[in-house]
């Protein structure tokens, strides 16, 4: 049986969604997402390098647009309008593409979310015609009014980018999802295979994710150990948990036939 | 007659030597032919099929930016 991600009307098999950066170079970029199994990948839009070499590399040589799905961020915008001009110029740059990830940090140290900018950025971009995904705080009401604003998919974080503190506030996640009606997706935050199991085990529809990966002692490894842990977590989830208890009168094996 | 031309590309003043100068001899210019990107001029998208028709003036501001690694 099937059970794909859907996303502003897309399907896809993978619930992993990773980041491109960081890496040493880009063929362990393409290793290790070949590895994880993604199928979006995220991509920053810079700045030309004026006056580089020709024929000089570039990440979609390695990453061809027909093979991925690009989901362009606006990692390093600090405002409402940075980020919709950044996101329009990655439509022009992919072709008219419209499935984007939006972000507008709050503070170059910690790099929290600033939401009353997001959400004035979120406001533009859907009615401008974009299917947004959206980082954001893990508050419940926040992550709400991003749904009623028309966002595909909601992005809480799971604990501060590139920090892999794992997820620090499952019950807020779980509120989160219990009210969402569009895919809630932990991205930022997770460090290891296990964050990646708790987020799906919690309902969350998929993952997203750089550091945990790129900033790995062997990143391919790990992208295959993340591409396994979302798959455990989504299974675990589907199958239903048993209760937990603090103690259980019922073992598991059989209290007759034991010798005398 | 070429007359000079000041633009700024991604925050940086450049000097042309030319005049009836369009995005895509621009593009030429910088060795920018075939690279997958997107321009704007001026705070305004510059449409990949319009860079032949849009010209470009003294004073001019753009931006040109592609794809790259991020989370």
């Amino acid at each position: 049986m099937s059970d794909l991600l859907k996303i502003a009307g897309h399907s896809y098999r993978s619930r992993l969604l990773v980041g491109t950066g960081k890496y040493q170079d880009f063929a362990q970029t393409r290793a290790a997402i070949d590895a994880s199994g993604a199928e979006i990948v995220t991509v920053a839009i810079r700045r030309t390098n004026i006056g580089q070499t020709a024929g000089e590399p570039s990440l979609l040589d390695f990453l061809p647009p027909d093979q991925f799905t690009y989901l362009p961020n606006t990692a390093g915008c600090y405002s409402a309008d940075d980020a919709v001009r950044t996101l329009r110029l990655a439509r022009e740059l992919l072709d008219g593409h419209k499935l984007v990830k939006l972000e507008v940090l709050g503070d170059p140290n910690t790099l929290y979310p600033n939401m009353i900018e997001t959400i004035a950025a979120a406001k533009v971009l859907v009615k401008d015609g974009f299917d947004v995904m959206v980082y954001c705080s893990d508050d419940p009401i926040i992550a709400k009014q991003l749904e009623e604003i028309g966002c595909c998919a909601v992005m809480p974080l799971a604990s501060l980018i590139g920090s892999g503190m794992g997820i620090l506030n499952p019950w807020n996640l779980q509120i989160i999802i219990a009210n969402a009606q569009i895919p809630v997706l932990v991205d930022a935050g997770v460090g290891t295979a296990s964050d990646a199991a708790i987020a799906m085990e919690l309902g969350c529809q998929g993952v997203l994710m750089n550091t945990a990966i790129a900033a790995a002692g062997d990143p391919v490894r790990m992208a295959g150990a993340m591409k396994k842990a979302v798959e455990a977590g989504r299974e675990a989830f589907l199958a239903g948990r048993m209760p937990k208890k603090l103690y259980s009168a019922s073992p598991s094996s059989p209290s007759a036939g034991l010798i005398a | 007659m070429p007359k000079n031309m000041q633009l700024t590309i991604n925050g940086k003043p450049r000097s042309f030597d030319a005049s009836n100068f369009s995005v895509a001899d621009l593009v030429g210019q910088l060795n920018l032919e075939g690279k997958r990107l997107a321009i704007e001029c001026n705070g305004e998208i510059v449409p990949r099929s319009q860079f032949a028709e849009v010209q470009l003036v003294d004073g001019d501001k753009l931006e040109i930016v592609g794809a790259v690694g991020g989370g």
